[in-house]
């Protein structure tokens, strides 16, 4: 079983304060939605549950480790899906994969049937930069299903996508927390799955 | 999902598949591996052109022209080190990913090499020549080059880790690179200038490997710290 929790957050961006003393956890099977307008540090919170930015005051932790502490640990635990897609244009999304494969423990044998049901199996020989933005998405959700990784982390998954791309997103997050996964989601919509789902609202 | 720890590919699986990528994506691209080539090639022969046919002259300068002509190619190249990565998200993926972050910067300075440096050293030989360097000096010449070559893409890598983030962080990076390659350019250009003049040359060539291993060691650890500054 694992845990992810957050203990007395604070993170200070220049002289505004984005978020103090923020506090969360969630467990194996569960959701964080990350919630606010334009410009209330969403990203930056999810940067700095991934370690990409140190919080100003308190920790992350998984597993009731700091996550400074097991960082190679901890990123193999997570898959970041970010507003940028994270492949490279002049490859195709079969190479953007198989290159991902020799950094982090992927299921490459059900690549095919993944993309297949994304939508973006027939995509596969041409460079990345010349599919659309919507379609660019979809194979950054190749990224999170093919990884063994329990954390997903989703920086707004939903931007871009058609309706069948959203419910796609459901979809698979639906069957990601059904297996003991968990995810910590920043979005502006309303997510309603049959799973625990905490909240945390910035201003 | 199992609680098992997931097993993860090997530390040399990481550096190989960052290696393999950057040369893919090079030969995507033969632009980008060209320019710096080109600029060394522009530059070394257009100096004869203007300095006059004397031989003698030309051979006295040659080695000064061939290192800075050759630092300066290096420098062009090292903009782009981490730029597209940055800017494609593939950087952010990189940091994320359970690989120890200063293997895959000394991937990345390894394949920057592979474009940039090594195509230099191995023209080299021809640049000598158009400035009548005695061929005795040719191996020389080369050695020194490379060991220099790769001191610069890995000194380079930190400088260019540094700035990734800046706009227009080109003049900032050349101010950081340029003070920890002068040891480079002096040494090169004068243990050439003694492979030409038939002098011994094994202190300069010492000198340059020790630098190079030094870069070879530290420089990774300098750049992986860099690069996780950037991305704050």
């Amino acid at each position: 079983m694992a845990e992810l929790s957050g203990q007395a957050l604070t993170l200070i961006r220049g002289d505004r304060c984005l978020f103090r003393g923020l506090e969360f956890a969630l467990k194996s099977g569960e959701l964080l939605t990350v919630e606010g307008p334009n410009g209330s540090g969403k990203t930056t919170l999810m940067r700095a549950i991934a370690g990409l930015i140190d919080p100003d005051e308190g920790m992350v932790r998984w597993n009731d480790t700091n996550v400074k502490r097991i960082r190679q640990a901890f990123h193999a635990s997570l898959v970041w899906m970010a507003h940028r897609p994270g492949f490279k244009g002049d490859l195709t999304l079969i190479e953007n994969l198989r290159f991902e494969s020799g950094l982090r423990t992927m299921r490459m044998s059900m690549a095919e049937h993944h993309l297949v049901r994304l939508g973006v199996a027939t995509l596969t020989d041409i460079p990345f930069r010349a599919l659309s933005a919507g379609q660019q998405r979809r194979v950054a959700l190749a990224r999170l299903i093919l990884t063994e990784a329990p954390l997903w982390l989703m920086d707004e998954p939903f931007a871009n996508l058609d309706a069948a791309g959203q419910d796609l997103v459901f979809e698979v997050l639906r069957e990601h927390l059904r297996n003991g996964g968990m995810c910590v989601m920043a979005t502006h919509q309303e997510v309603e799955l049959d799973a625990p789902a905490h909240r945390v609202r910035l201003q | 999902m199992s609680d098992r720890e997931p097993e993860l590919p090997g530390l040399l699986d990481g550096l190989v598949c960052v290696i393999r990528r950057d040369l893919h994506l090079a030969w995507r691209r033969p632009g980008d591996v060209l320019n710096p080539l080109f600029f060394f090639a522009i530059v070394s022969t257009l100096f004869p052109l203007a300095v006059g046919p004397d031989a003698e002259q030309l051979a006295l300068n040659g080695p000064g022209v061939l290192w800075v002509a050759a630092l300066l190619a290096a420098l062009l190249s090292l903009n782009s080190l981490f730029l597209n990565d940055y800017e494609d998200g593939t950087l952010e993926q990189l940091l994320l990913s359970p690989q120890p972050l200063p293997l895959l910067a000394l991937a990345k300075a390894i394949a920057h090499w592979l474009v940039s440096g090594l195509p230099l050293v191995l023209v080299s030989p021809l640049v000598a020549m158009s400035f009548q360097m005695p061929a005795r000096s040719t191996a020389v010449t080369m050695l020194t080059l490379t060991l220099g070559t790769v001191s610069l893409s890995l000194l380079g890598s930190i400088g260019a880790a540094l700035t990734v983030g800046l706009n227009r962080g080109n003049a900032l990076l050349s101010l950081l690179v340029l003070p920890l390659a002068m040891p480079v350019l002096i040494f090169g250009a004068r243990t050439v200038s003694l492979a030409a003049a038939g002098d011994a040359t094994s202190a300069g060539v010492y000198f340059l490997g020790a630098y190079c291993m030094l870069a070879l060691t530290l420089a990774p650890f300098a750049t992986a710290a860099a690069l996780r500054i950037s991305n704050e």
